[in-house]
């Protein structure tokens, strides 16, 4: 029952109160990256890499079995561009580098900048796709009515787990007129 | 059982005096005063938010839209919600906290009595701000209590800086309540009022006000990343910056599941004194009441995800969110047993403060039950977004924490306002309100298991029936609550049958060994307990 006699410190309490809340707030702020570290890891929210990945290893394919590959594209709301892949869906044995066409076009009267974003579903196959070269690296700008053809290579990671035989590799198209013209980063490619 | 010593200290008039009039509650540091006016308050904004719920359940009495358009009707089920969360329910407790916690533990007053004046009188003017956002172009908030992004930052109206703003008010103020809790609790108990000697309410509040300092700080962290995302051109929750929408979801979970405990473990702590107090035994389990509190709040952090089962999450995750929130339901059972425990074989008797304690055990369980259904990931996609959910919530918070609220006013009002409540109005408000809130909530369950979806103006027309039945549920609701007014407003104006200082025979705790109403000072010299109060 001493603590009942010590004198009561409050204001040494209220700092370590006070220093709490302020670190809950940083932490909120923390998640964020951790958020997205975690994603890259795990691949959870659908996410691939961003920057070019290492070439395959040719002696590495594995011919014993065949990976399905669908691919999708879509504009944001509101952004009056084409956006369509040569290929709708593909087989690929893991390890096989393979290169797809996609296809933009501005169809308004003025330049314009886009980005697209990719995303893989189910998200467990995420990191097991494997960019050696993508537009989706850097943004796109495209002059009023020009068309523009963009390759994307890729190889699908030989330890893919067997379970996946399909994914869908989806490209959103976003207007990135305005934050290109500011000079704002879109996609982080120092990686 | 208890032994209180020296508890005949002076209530002498030379200590009541106090400024008069506006000035003594503008700058009142007195802790009776403070939980008088956040008490108010709160009964101020559940009508505000509960007229707010009748304007919903108009528009929705029939199928078609009749009353009002539908932009404004998301406005109306926003305001509702955060109106009910952050200026009904959180405030009361924190006005319960301010009265009852230095009477509970012997102490003169809070211990920071200065900011406790700053933490109340700053809510007025969060909700002030709030409230008057709707009157802006384009209205208030329309996107949920919960706003999510994208709705809350790209296609959310200007008022949305207002509703940041309002929320960070608002999270200062409970942070400096929760503050204010902790140190009082940590350092002002009564010689041989040890932690294990505390009423539950104390304790439960006490992990609270840990619960609001952990949590708090992130909600202010979302609505800050929601106004930088709008205004500021960062990309947090914006895909096409590289953001990532679903994390705002993460974010706010995080924060709203310990929030949905904030507000149920202080009714746990006043239903832990209220049993006792008409079943004439002591609780059952103390000790196991304080650990199943804590391992409530606890895990309360490593559940967020429930509520995000159709983002798209991996099975793994899935998994383990229904597992976590399954394992909630263990402590939860114990406290339920616990209270059943205590009135086995006790001699009840049903006075006001009984009844709703007892109707909250019962309504509080089938909120649980619906909980425990909601948490498993499969059949949750069948009843996300979708009535069951309006259902679960309001059967936990109506007929659980308002419920318990109200059963703590009328248990203390004889010691508040040194009258008793008026027993026939009581008995009859508990009755109105029993029956009304089954009629209003019960049948959610069905229109939701049907695929009625929330925060819908408009529904199919297989709906119409119980929706109407449901409509004048809450009608019969909302005016039943008129008759708790009149009860409150007789006391406070001093009519009725005058209290002593114990009215209820088996009541335990410190606050009955003052005369009722209080004194303005109690415990200036602090009691010694040599005896668990229990
Ligand atoms: C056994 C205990 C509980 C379990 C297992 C449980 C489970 C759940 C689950 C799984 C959901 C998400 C449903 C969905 O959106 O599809 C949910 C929603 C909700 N729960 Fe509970 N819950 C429990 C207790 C409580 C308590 C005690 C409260 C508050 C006092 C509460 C308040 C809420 C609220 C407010 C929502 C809806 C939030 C929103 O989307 O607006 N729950 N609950
Ligand atoms: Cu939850």
């Amino acid at each position: 029952m001493s603590e009942q006699h010590s004198k009561p410190d409050n204001s040494k309490m209220i700092t370590r109160l006070l220093a709490s809340v302020v670190l809950m707030f940083a932490f909120g702020f923390a998640l964020v990256p951790l958020y997205e570290k975690f994603c890259e890891v795990t691949g959870f929210n659908g996410r691939t890499n961003n920057s070019a990945a290492a070439g395959s290893d040719g002696n590495l394919v594995d011919t014993t079995r065949l990976v399905t590959i669908e691919f999708h594209t879509r504009v944001n709301r509101g952004l009056p561009w084409e956006f369509s892949s040569e290929v709708r869906r593909l087989q690929v044995h893991p390890g096989e580098t393979t290169t797809v066409n996609f296809t933009a076009t501005n169809r308004t009267g003025r330049d314009m900048t886009g980005q697209a974003l990719p995303s893989v579903a189910p998200g467990e196959a995420a990191p097991y796709l494997l960019k050696t070269e993508c537009f989706c690296f850097q943004n796109q700008p495209l002059a009023a009515g020009d068309t523009a053809v963009m390759p994307m290579q890729f190889y699908v990671d030989p330890d893919i787990p067997n379970h996946i035989r399909t994914f869908t590799l989806s490209y959103m198209m976003y207007d990135m007129t305005e934050a290109a013209a500011q000079g704002r980063v879109v996609v982080d490619t120092s990686e | 059982m208890s032994t209180v010593v020296d508890t005949h200290h002076e209530h002498d008039d030379h200590h009541d005096h106090k400024p008069t009039g506006i000035k003594r509650w503008l700058f009142t540091t007195n802790h009776k005063d403070i939980g008088s006016l956040y008490l108010l308050f709160s009964f101020l904004m559940f009508f505000a938010g509960g007229t707010m719920a009748l304007v919903i359940r108009a528009e929705l009495f029939q199928p078609g839209m009749q009353i009002v358009d539908p932009h404004f009707f998301n406005q109306m089920t926003t305001m509702h919600g955060l109106i009910m969360v952050f200026g009904a329910v959180m405030p009361a407790f924190t006005g319960l906290a301010n009265w009852m916690i230095p009477m509970m533990i012997g102490a003169p007053d809070m211990a920071l009595p200065r900011m406790n004046n700053w933490s109340f009188w700053i809510l007025p003017f969060a909700f002030i701000i709030m409230l008057s956002s709707m009157l802006m172009p384009g209205g208030g908030p329309a996107f949920g209590w919960t706003f999510y992004a994208p709705l809350s930052t790209t296609y959310s109206t200007d008022s949305t800086a207002l509703f940041v703003f309002a929320i960070h008010i608002m999270g200062i103020s409970s942070i400096m309540g929760a503050i204010n809790v902790i140190v009082t609790i940590m350092n002002m108990r009564a010689p041989g009022m040890t932690y294990m000697r505390m009423p539950l309410f104390v304790w439960t509040w006490f992990i609270t006000a840990f619960l609001l300092i952990a949590v708090m700080p992130v909600l202010a962290g979302v609505v800050t990343m929601v106004l930088t995302d709008k205004y500021f051109a960062t990309s947090f929750f914006d895909a096409a910056g590289g953001g990532d929408p679903v994390l705002f979801q993460h974010l706010f979970w995080f924060f709203g599941h310990p929030e949905v405990y904030i507000m149920i473990l202080p009714s746990f702590g006043i239903v832990s004194a209220i049993i006792p107090a008409f079943a004439r035994k002591p609780l059952f389990g103390y000790a196991s009441m304080v650990y199943a509190t804590a391992a409530i709040a606890g895990l309360s952090f490593l559940v967020w995800a429930h509520h995000m089962f159709t983002t798209g999450m991996p099975v793994f995750a899935s998994l383990f969110f229904m597992y976590m929130t399954m394992l909630i339901a263990v402590p939860t059972g114990v406290k339920i047993f616990n209270w059943v425990s205590t009135m086995w074989r006790g001699s009840m008797t049903f006075e006001p403060p009984m009844l709703f304690a007892l109707a909250f055990v019962i309504l509080f369980t089938i909120g649980g039950f619906s909980g425990i259904m909601l948490a498993i990931t499969p059949v949750d996609f069948q009843y996300h977004d979708t009535y069951f959910v309006v259902a679960h919530f309001h059967y936990v918070l109506v007929s659980g924490a308002v419920f318990s609220i109200m059963a703590a006013a009328y248990y203390w009002l004889p010691k508040w306002s040194g009258f008793m409540p008026d027993e026939g109005l009581a008995k009859l408000h508990f009755w109105c309100s029993v029956i009304s809130v089954n009629i209003l909530f019960f049948p959610m369950h069905f229109v939701g298991l049907a695929g009625m979806p929330r925060r819908i103006p408009d529904y199919a027309l297989q709906f119409a029936d119980i929706n109407a039945i449901v409509s004048v549920g809450a009608f019969l609701f909302g005016f039943s609550q008129l008759i708790f007014l009149a009860v409150v407003v007789k006391c406070m104006a001093k009519k009725g049958q005058a209290a002593v200082a114990k009215p209820w025979e088996g009541a335990e705790g410190l606050e009955w060994d003052v005369p009722s109403p209080a004194p303005y000072h109690t415990f200036d010299t602090p009691p010694k307990i040599e005896a668990p109060i229990r």
